[in-house]
């Protein structure tokens, strides 16, 4: 795999449309150029950049680095999680110059962004996730992601307030660590309203199947739930089918409230331009970046939605206190005494996992009080 | 346990409701396809035109405010790409199942190229008609909201059944997708009537594809469809090019389709990537169990390429 200069079609159209548009533009401005751009940067998103979800939030994120001096930006979107993402990759790297790249989703990491590690050590490339090991992975890798979790537990907590049925809905995609968590956290946040409460989970199998995520959705109403979420890639169909059956939706990844004004309650929200700035300006002052990135609301990695019109006032005092212990830092959601859904202890009486315990990176387990399972 | 618990009941009930609400693309983009093959072509294109459809109708329905000429442009796009294709296929020594694939990607990229600026705006949705009133269930009412499309479907496919058999337009069809030799000898033209057969086939795909993106689920994103009009594509030969065939297998895989979910909401978790394998599992079992070694598939069309 030497053959740096076999170019796809699309890369040569992309390729030979940016020279030109250069070529235009430095004959505009010709004083530009002493200032042209010196680095650029690559981002990969899974689906289309305007899900009102995953990918929305990192084109978001990524948006926010062009205003900055010297800094290119350049994305694809709809990239499937298959060879196709090493093909866009080295044609970031080769054609485009780029010397960070981030692979925003999920199943980019292996083995697609470890093969390009490999074959592009001067390149850096971060992963949004949890699956970068410096045991195991080269040092020109590395993952971020936040503690979202943190925003399903406070969705919990306005959901456990509105929740009249006492029974929430969870549409969640494939059972790893990050979604089990967010499973998890929303149940512990309502409980710590009502303990009675208990969440249906029901897994679609895969990241973005809008029949299926209706279906689900129905099916959850169905059964009673009144308050719904999810962990999806674009949430936009789970949140118009809850509010079309009447039931309430908290948000997750970006804000859906303008799909339904009157039904969001609150959402998890990612704030990827603010981890995205952060390692541009690393880049930039010409500092290492770092291989392993977290952090939490406190750290502006996660914001919360506003607070919907459905809201009462005791869930809206509790949520703000809650949000004020969490903005301190290392709020521990899963603590113990705790079972799993199956029974097994995952923490004992005292014990308490932080935000940023790294444990619950590979969380396998439902908590007690969730219906489902994870295989 | 209070009024709004059904438990188990809710399996059954998700799959009358999952036929229902998920088998109407199914049914159009099958029942134009099986008046295409009928015809004897392949248009393996109709997921494009399903998607494009899809599109279309969300766009138009957002700049007009009206779902219904969303519809009408759906199937007047859908018209167009199956004119195309059948009038490609005229050219001698063209293939119809590459310029099937082809108008496949063209119809998606397409649509995924004007379709940008309607993923935000918010459309108003075809109808439903609400059936389930003589019950106080609320889950039984949403079950029973019927969108008229899936009427028109149902009520179309039954038509289109009676047609092939007793009109003169369905023993043109059948003649020209039997024998291309045999129709000329009558005086028609194979070529008008498969481009005519494409075309209608077309519309009615981009009719399916409004009601994904006018009804249910109801937005436009590029991940509207997830492979439903190649589904559709399927079910012809598995409803043996029958009009009523291709409305059962569409609802049986719409319902089969609502079981994963209604099991695991009612707590059966264990194993669900084999309950949403159950649609295809269902479609081979039936297959193997109908197919013979000594004679051609029952109901074939002569002059479909592949079973030629």
């Amino acid at each position: 795999m030497t053959d740096r200069f076999m170019l796809s079609r699309r890369q040569l159209l992309k390729t030979s449309a940016a020279g030109a548009a250069f070529g235009l533009a430095s004959a505009a401005f010709p004083i530009s150029r002493a200032l042209a751009a010196t680095a650029t940067v690559g981002f990969i998103y899974v689906g289309p950049k305007d899900d009102y979800g995953y990918n929305q939030a990192h084109a978001e994120g990524a948006a926010a680095l062009k205003g900055i001096e010297g800094i290119t930006v350049v994305e694809e979107e709809n990239v499937p999680e298959t060879v196709d993402v090493q093909k866009t990759m080295e044609s970031m790297i080769n054609l485009d110059g780029a010397s960070l790249v981030f692979p925003t989703s999920f199943g980019y990491f292996d083995p697609h962004m470890l093969a390009m590690c490999a074959k592009f050590p001067d390149v850096q490339f971060r992963h949004c996730g949890g699956m970068w090991d410096k045991a195991k992975h080269p040092m020109n890798a590395g993952s971020y992601f936040g503690y979202i979790g943190m925003g399903q537990y406070l969705n919990g907590v306005v959901a456990g307030h509105t929740s009249k049925t006492k029974k929430l809905g969870f549409v969640a995609a494939k059972p790893i660590p990050q979604v089990l968590l967010n499973i998890n956290s929303f149940l512990l946040g309502a409980r710590s309203v009502d303990p009675t409460i208990t969440c249906q989970v029901i897994f679609t199998g895969e990241w973005s199947l809008a029949v299926k995520e209706a279906e689900a959705t129905n099916a959850l109403v169905d059964q009673g739930a009144d308050v719904i979420t999810c962990h999806v890639d674009s949430p936009k169909v789970v949140v118009e089918t809850a509010a079309g059956r009447g039931a309430f939706v908290c948000g997750y990844h970006a804000n859906q409230s303008p799909l339904a004004p009157e039904k969001y309650l609150t959402g998890a929200e990612w704030n990827w331009a603010k981890v995205y700035k952060m390692f541009v300006d690393d880049l930039v002052a010409g500092t290492p970046l770092p291989n392993f990135t977290r952090g939490g609301l406190a750290d502006g990695f996660v914001k919360m939605s506003p607070l919907g019109p459905a809201v009462g006032e005791p869930a809206r005092k509790q949520f703000d206190a809650t949000l004020a212990e969490m903005m301190k830092g290392g709020f521990a959601v899963i603590k113990g005494p705790l079972k799993s859904n199956k029974g097994a202890v995952v923490a004992t009486a005292g014990q308490a996992f932080p935000e940023n315990a790294i444990e619950l990176e590979s969380m396998d387990y439902l908590v007690e009080g969730v219906v489902g399972s994870t295989a | 346990m209070d009024a709004t618990e059904i438990g188990l009941w809710g399996v059954p009930l998700a799959i009358l409701g999952g036929a229902i609400r998920v088998s109407t693309p199914f049914i159009f983009v099958s029942l134009g396809e099986a008046i295409t093959e009928r015809s004897g072509r392949i248009n393996l294109g109709l997921e494009g035109t399903l998607v494009f459809g899809a599109m279309t109708a969300y766009a138009v329905a957002v700049m007009t405010n009206s779902p219904w000429l969303g519809l009408l442009a759906a199937a007047f796009a859908g018209l167009c790409f199956g004119l195309f294709h059948g009038w490609i296929c005229k050219f001698p020594k063209v293939n119809d199942i590459a310029i099937g694939i082809a108008l496949m990607l063209f119809g998606s990229g397409l649509a995924f190229f004007f379709g940008k600026p309607f993923i935000k705006p918010k459309a108003p949705n075809l109808p439903a008609i609400p059936f389930g009133g003589w019950s106080d269930i609320p889950q039984v009412q949403a079950a029973l909201d019927v969108n008229v499309l899936f009427l028109i479907g149902a009520v179309l496919s039954v038509i289109l059944w009676w047609a092939f058999r007793n009109t003169r337009a369905g023993l043109i069809v059948r003649v020209v997708g039997d024998s291309s030799d045999a129709a000329r000898a009558m005086g028609l033209n194979p070529d008008t009537v498969r481009l005519l057969a494409t075309g209608v086939g077309g519309a009615l795909a981009g009719i399916g594809g409004a009601y994904l993106s006018l009804y249910y689920p109801g937005s436009w994103t590029e991940r509207i469809s997830s492979g439903q009009g190649l589904m559709a594509v399927a079910l012809v030969i598995f409803a043996r090019w029958n009009p009523l065939g291709c409305l059962a297998a569409a609802l049986l895989f719409g319902g089969a389709g609502a079981l994963g979910p209604a099991l695991q909401s009612v707590g059966v978790t264990q194993g669900y990537y084999l309950f949403y394998a159950a649609p295809y599992i269902l479609t081979l079992i039936i297959m193997i169990a109908t197919s013979s070694p000594t004679r051609t598939l029952a109901g074939a069309p002569g002059e479909l390429s592949i079973t030629k």
